[in-house]
């Protein structure tokens, strides 16, 4: 317990900035990989073959390969090409931090775009074809109709994503950014404590498994309240 | 191209050790589930509620935190604790870590398998005079298969995926030759988008071979 209390002395301040880290790639990479699952799910369930099969092959690269892979292929491979190199984005997708970015959103949408489209599909199908005789367009109808039910069905399966995104953060301590996995690893060899360091890293990360869960058992409350109403 | 046809046999080298380092995982990490999944349905509350609680944590941390404590922690304590000056081999740390982490998850699929099975029949087979242990191997067993194939087999795929972070810890699996192989060629993105694919044939391998094993679990199943 000592050293415990030694370690939070010396290192606490850097596990909550390693923390607040942890927290910002989760909250940027699941907005925008949410952003993204949308058209990667409606390109899934397109008729158009090229679409389809663009937003298949997407899908299995993303989730049948090591997110470990997918981040050293971003922050080390673009830089192979020197088209990369000579372009205006590059000083951004030299950074760590936007290469994580990238790597983490693209990687969420892909797991979320599946989701996502099983959301759509369990949309009852008398529903959609309601709005359709309601005189709405396809756009109006997803945006009105298709969309909200099948986000609100989603929403169960969406959380362990979440927590699941939440855990691939880790991966960026691999690419040098100090998050709260990056901060335990300096912590960790310069105290010679791995055990204690890492333990107080999994309590934090746990704490926000906790908080992650809480979270979306608040918004399935909120909204998926029509059903409770419909029993 | 003539880079990737002179490292291949490394790579090939590297993918043996992540192939073995997954069906190892997969050994130990069924044998460590169905062991969590009996301790959570024990009406001891002294073996059920720490099952529980391990189990909660771990699947609430990230993968690559257990590998990291237990290789590091794991030198600690055999140095300090039982005096022997060994240090975790990265092998044996990936093959814990991730037996630990798929014997989590598996212990709430086999769990819900056997809650599957209906309660009757091993009541009956406790009547016909069979043992708790003839019961569980002989009734409950084949049955849970059929509804803890999928759900295992999701695992698995998440096994293969996560040999690559022992890597970090210097296992010579297919990831650590990629980055060497990047490194000496200064052709990151070849051999990256390389282990990628060997990684993607991999989960489309296992698809095949998990469609025909649920096939297979479910064929007393009338459809």
């Amino acid at each position: 317990m000592q050293a415990v209390g030694d370690i939070l002395g010396e290192y606490g301040w850097d596990f909550l900035e390693g923390t607040w880290l942890t927290i910002q790639l989760v909250v940027i990479c699941g907005i925008l990989g949410l952003l993204i699952a949308v058209p990667v799910a409606l390109a899934r369930l397109s008729e158009n073959r090229l679409v389809h099969g663009l937003a298949t092959a997407y899908s299995l690269f993303f989730r049948g390969t090591p997110l470990l892979v997918q981040v050293f292929l971003i922050y080390f491979g673009l830089g192979q090409f020197a088209w990369v190199r000579d372009s205006i984005l590059w000083p951004l997708l030299r950074e760590a931090y936007v290469c994580a970015l990238l790597t983490f959103s693209l990687n969420t949408a892909a797991y979320s775009g599946e989701i996502l489209r099983g959301g759509i599909l369990a949309v009852p199908r008398g529903e959609v074809e309601a709005a359709r005789a309601a005189g709405m367009s396809p756009f109006t109808a997803y945006r009105l109709v298709i969309l909200p039910r099948a986000l609100s069905i989603a929403l169960p399966a969406y959380s362990n994503e979440v927590i699941i995104l939440m855990k691939g953060t880790a991966l960026a301590s691999t690419i040098t950014l100090l998050e709260l996995m990056g901060m335990s690893q300096l912590a960790a060899s310069a105290t010679y404590q791995p055990i204690l360091v890492f333990g107080i890293a999994g309590v934090i990360y746990y704490l926000l498994t906790l908080v992650i869960s809480r979270l979306f058992t608040v918004l399935e409350r909120r909204y998926n309240r029509y059903m409770v109403v419909a029993r | 191209m003539q880079n990737l046809i002179d490292y291949f046999p490394l790579l090939m080298q590297g993918l043996k050790l992540t192939l073995m380092l997954a069906v190892s995982t997969l050994v130990v990490g069924l044998v460590l589930g169905l062991l969590l999944a009996l301790a959570k349905m024990s009406p001891r509350a002294w073996v059920s509620r720490p099952a529980f609680a391990v189990t909660n944590f771990l699947r609430g941390i990230p993968e690559f935190l257990v590998l990291l404590v237990i290789y590091y922690g794991g030198t600690q304590v055999l140095n300090e604790v039982l005096g022997l000056p060994v240090e975790v081999s990265p092998f044996g740390a990936g093959l814990t870590a991730l037996s630990l982490v798929f014997g989590a998850y598996a212990s709430e699929t086999f769990r819900g398998a056997f809650q599957s099975v209906p309660k009757g029949q091993v009541e009956a087979g406790r009547a016909y005079g069979f043992s708790a242990w003839q019961c569980f191997r002989l009734i409950q067993l084949p049955q849970i298969w059929k509804v803890a194939i999928p759900g295992l087999g999701n695992l698995w795929q998440g096994t293969v995926k996560d040999t690559a972070l022992v890597s970090v810890i210097g296992l010579d699996d297919l990831m650590r030759k990629s980055n060497q192989a990047a490194q000496s060629t200064r052709e990151p993105f070849n051999f990256y988008l390389f282990a990628a694919l060997i990684f993607l044939a991999i989960t489309l391998v296992s698809m095949l071979v998990l469609a025909g094993l649920e096939k297979r679990a479910s064929r007393g199943v009338r459809r």
